[in-house]
């Protein structure tokens, strides 16, 4: 039907007879094994699903595979080299960012995407570029908090500095 | 199944795999007592201790988020007094008999495994310690324990626990009346801030959930019920479904005990989930309706009104709430009104489950496991030792996952198949088929006498009812609801408004709502008399004492006293705000745990910003900091999210809202700061994922008030226009 391919987390795929119309989230769960991307909604309001198409942050529960065609996709297990994390995951690790952790996949790509454009995000940088994700446990403020904290902020608006608890 | 199996171990086979020291201990079926450990290591929950040092707990309860998984191992290794990077946690296997009841729900998780937990830990200390006192040949009570090691400091002999392990397994446990437990100045974890055992696989996207789990040769499936609840299958095109593209099966079901058993439905299965999915795009499916739900919201709300200014049957009535009325200094009444809720955790229900022949092996994300299995047990015939559940890390559960409807689902449709079957719900799926928050109305009336004090409530609750005789499930005001036994002539009457509409615990069953109207209510009291309101609160709590109303669950009210006196210091308490804010602040006992709030807001042409909560709650000592603020600041966030956009509306027996863009949850621009401090006077600690969350809306409906004069008593506020401030 389809020859699609990709890259995944740096791996070339070939889609071979997949259906072009597949979303992408289904095509890393259920076909590559990949169960990091979650499904929260399929209409991508939730943004548990997000992933990179080509660095950008992208709802893959809505982005059919033909749409990801010689596209470079990074999903939540291609964030870290190796087992190195990034800054981003160690910040979460240290504020103990998740509840439930659910949507922290999601969090964390959409999180990415936005300090490799804006390296010293604002808060209202971060709530711009975070909204679209939904936290059912409400981790936001530790979320915003380990963002900035990636970011090397020192003097940011956060939690920390502003005496609430995180 | 090898972990199944390795709680069977003995202690000889365990000495043979490698030496480990392995702790017997009981673990009762509901708090508060305790049993003698067992001398009998077949039978009892584990820690094990390596001769490397190094320690694995097992995490007995399901974890949904509320951080179980790392506090409960936490109280494990404080009396251990093992190093905390050394331990390692295990999610155990589901085997009530060994562990005692598996359950996350009712934030009973810490309180009930408090003491056995500390008690397991104790005595491996206690063994520990007799091992180094033989070794050395000198009196054990000279040995001492600590970070992961015993010591003898007359001789400075010291032996760390891998060290000892090998002698101390060969040793009785000591009984219970010489385990000596740690004093709380002699913590060194318990009260500190350990990150989540699961956070490095949740951050790297491990496979770490129930919808996670991968099988050889899986099928995936979906599953569709009928559009109202009770609805069955009538006809179906199931032959045309089985041709479409990648499916590999489809057949209809028929119900069994529903809605929490098997709901009717179409399965379909296919090779991967999207398959399923487009499949389903071309079921048709004709629904007999027969027995099926027919609410509307808007009728039921309608008609409650109306009820809820008449009158109805006693439920409560303590003094005399109609004459202390009559003769009160003044009256006031109110109608408040709060709508169904769904709960929506982010990962939908799902279940991957394995029937095959005459053994069953499922993965849940259940926060009931054991009585999933045994559901699944029942609707395949087989008996609940040819079922293994295993515990997943569970997407959010707020109650959704006490039941098992899904679970039973998932085996029906693997057994029906004969295929190992991943089952997942749509976003729809889940939102039309849940279990809801029941909604209902008060029609309150309260008096104040001369000095503006509450001299008599009166309370007609209209409530739903599924079967015409009780209210549905959560659906009823229970004995002791705040201000009951505060107030004199207190007085309930109910009326039930029959419903089909399935109800179910969700995060803080009852007064989740019931806080709400309560809070709303005695503040419309204390304006009325111009009284200060945290005065007012305080007068109505009265001297201190023990309240009892059922198993020992009452409130004392010197200890809700003490969370409003600090939260009030907490938020410079009644200070002047500047026009267009103010502050609101609520109080609700819930779950043993006594939270009071204060709410800080701004407030333009109906437009809230909540500038700031502080939270002043007591659950006693605090096991982990981080994850106990945790669990404030989200419960807090969450009942405004609630407060401010959420319900689900029926039309003729279905949910109108049914996926995030009907259901608007708060996002992050929207989530207040908020500041939280725990009293910790109190020796037992008693769960902390459900009671700090029903001040919260009253706090901010409290604040609003202040803040604009206008008087909010109907949620969600969203229903009149109000909105997050942008």
């Amino acid at each position: 039907m389809s020859n699609i391919s990709l890259s995944v987390n740096g791996k070339a795929v070939s889609a071979g007879n997949a259906d072009p119309e597949m979303p992408l989230l289904w095509y890393l769960r259920d076909v590559l094994g990949l169960p990091g991307t979650k499904f929260g909604c399929g209409i991508g309001q939730c943004g548990a699903c997000t992933v990179h198409l080509n660095g950008s942050p992208v709802k893959s529960c809505s982005l059919p595979l033909a749409a990801a065609a010689d596209a470079e996709i990074t999903t939540i297990e291609g964030l870290a080299e190796g087992s190195q994390l990034t800054a981003l995951q160690e910040a979460w690790i240290e504020l103990d960012v998740p509840q439930c952790g659910y949507c922290q996949a999601g969090q964390l790509m959409s999180a990415s995407a936005l300090l490799a454009s804006n390296p010293k995000p604002t808060d209202a940088d971060i709530d711009g570029a975070m909204a679209g994700n939904l936290c059912r446990c409400h981790t936001y403020r530790r979320i915003r908090a380990a963002i900035h904290r990636a970011a090397g902020a020192t003097n940011a608006a956060d939690d920390q500095s502003s005496g609430s608890s995180l | 199944m090898s972990a199944a199996n390795g709680i069977r171990l003995t202690r000889r086979q365990l000495l043979g795999a490698g030496g480990g020291l392995v702790v017997a201990f009981t673990i009762p079926a509901c708090g508060g007592e305790t049993k003698t450990p067992a001398t009998d290591l077949a039978s009892n929950a584990w820690l094990t201790i390596r001769p490397d040092g190094s320690a694995t707990i097992f995490a007995t309860h399901p974890e949904i988020g509320q951080g179980v998984k790392t506090a409960l191992p936490m109280i494990v290794a404080e009396e251990l007094d093992m190093p905390w990077e050394r331990v390692t946690v295990e999610q155990a296997p589901i085997d009530e008999s060994t562990f005692g009841r598996q359950v996350a729900g009712g934030s009973t998780s810490i309180r009930n495994s408090w003491e056995p937990l500390r008690r397991a830990g104790a005595t491996a200390r206690a063994l520990l310690r007799q091992a180094a006192a033989e070794t050395w040949s000198v009196p054990v009570n000279e040995c001492v324990a600590g970070n992961g090691q015993v010591s003898h400091q007359a001789t400075g002999q010291s032996l760390g626990y891998g060290e000892l392990v090998e002698r101390a397994s060969m040793l009785k446990p000591p009984p219970e009346s010489q385990i000596e437990l740690k004093a709380r100045d002699q913590y060194r974890l318990l009260g500190t801030r350990i990150s989540g055992v699961d956070n490095r696989a949740t951050v790297t996207g491990q496979p770490l959930f129930g919808i996670d789990q991968q099988l050889p040769n899986l099928r995936f499936a979906t599953y569709v019920r009928a559009p109202a609840t009770g609805g069955t299958v009538a006809r179906a095109n199931i032959d045309g479904v089985k041709t479409l593209p990648g499916v590999v099966d489809a057949f209809v079901l028929d119900p069994v005990q529903p809605p929490k058993g098997l709901r009717g439905g179409v399965a379909i299965l296919a090779e991967t989930t999207w398959q399923a999915l487009k499949a389903r795009r071309q079921l048709e499916v004709e629904w007999d309706f027969a027995a099926a739900a027919t609410d509307s919201w808007e009728t039921l709300r309608s008609d409650g009104l109306e009820r809820a200014g008449q009158s109805g049957e006693v439920l409560f009535d303590d003094g005399n709430a109609e004459r202390a009325l009559a003769s009160s200094a003044q009256q006031i009444s109110a109608s408040y009104v709060y709508p169904f809720l769904s709960h929506a955790p982010l990962e939908p229900q799902n279940c991957t489950a394995s029937v095959e022949g005459n053994t069953a092996e499922i993965w849940a994300p259940s926060q009931t496991p054991a009585r999933g299995a045994s559901m699944a047990a029942e609707v395949c015939g087989l008996n609940p030792d040819q079922v293994v559940m295993h515990q997943t890390r569970i997407g959010g559960g707020f109650g959704r996952r006490l039941y098992n409807d899904y679970v039973v689902e998932a085996v029906a449709i693997s057994q029906r198949a004969g295929v190992p079957v991943k089952l997942t719900w749509t976003r729809e799926d889940d939102m039309a088929n849940d279990l809801y928050r029941p909604g209902g109305l008060h029609h309150l009336k309260g008096g104040l006498d001369e000095k503006g004090r509450l001299s008599g409530w009166h309370n007609h609750f209209v409530t739903v009812t599924s079967d015409g005789e009780k209210p549905s499930s959560t659906a009823g005001m229970r004995l002791g609801t705040f201000p009951q036994h505060l107030v004199k002539n207190y007085r309930v009457e109910q009326t039930l408004l029959p419903s089909g509409i399935p109800t179910g615990a969700w995060r803080a069953p009852g007064s989740n709502a019931l806080a709400f109207v309560s809070n709303g209510f005695l503040h419309e009291l204390s304006s009325a008399a111009d009284r200060d309101h945290l005065e007012f609160l305080l007068e109505l709590m009265g001297r201190d004492r023990q309240l009892s109303w059922r198993r020992g669950s009452g409130m004392d009210t010197g200890r809700a006293k003490a969370v409003i006196e600090a939260v009030g210091k907490q938020s410079n308490w009644g200070r002047t705000m500047p026009a267009g804010q103010g502050q609101g602040l609520a109080f609700y006992y819930s779950h043993r745990g006594y939270f009071a709030e204060v709410a800080e807001v701004t407030v333009k042409d109906k437009q809230v910003r909540v500038d700031r909560v502080f939270a002043c709650g007591d659950v006693g000592p605090i096991i982990n900091r981080s994850m106990a603020e945790h669990q404030v600041v989200g419960s807090v966030s969450d009942g405004l999210s609630t407060m401010m956009g959420l319900e689900i509306t029926f039309t003729s027996g279905r949910a109108n809202e049914t996926n995030f863009d009907r259901y608007p949850m708060m996002r992050m621009p929207s989530a207040p700061p908020v500041e939280v401090v725990f009293l910790e006077d109190n020796p037992s600690p008693t769960g902390l994922g459900e009671p700090a969350l029903p001040p919260a809306a009253p706090a901010v409906v409290n604040a609003i008030f202040a803040a604009s004069g206008e008087r909010l008593r109907e949620l969600p506020l969203s229903k009149a226009g109000w909105g997050w401030m942008t």
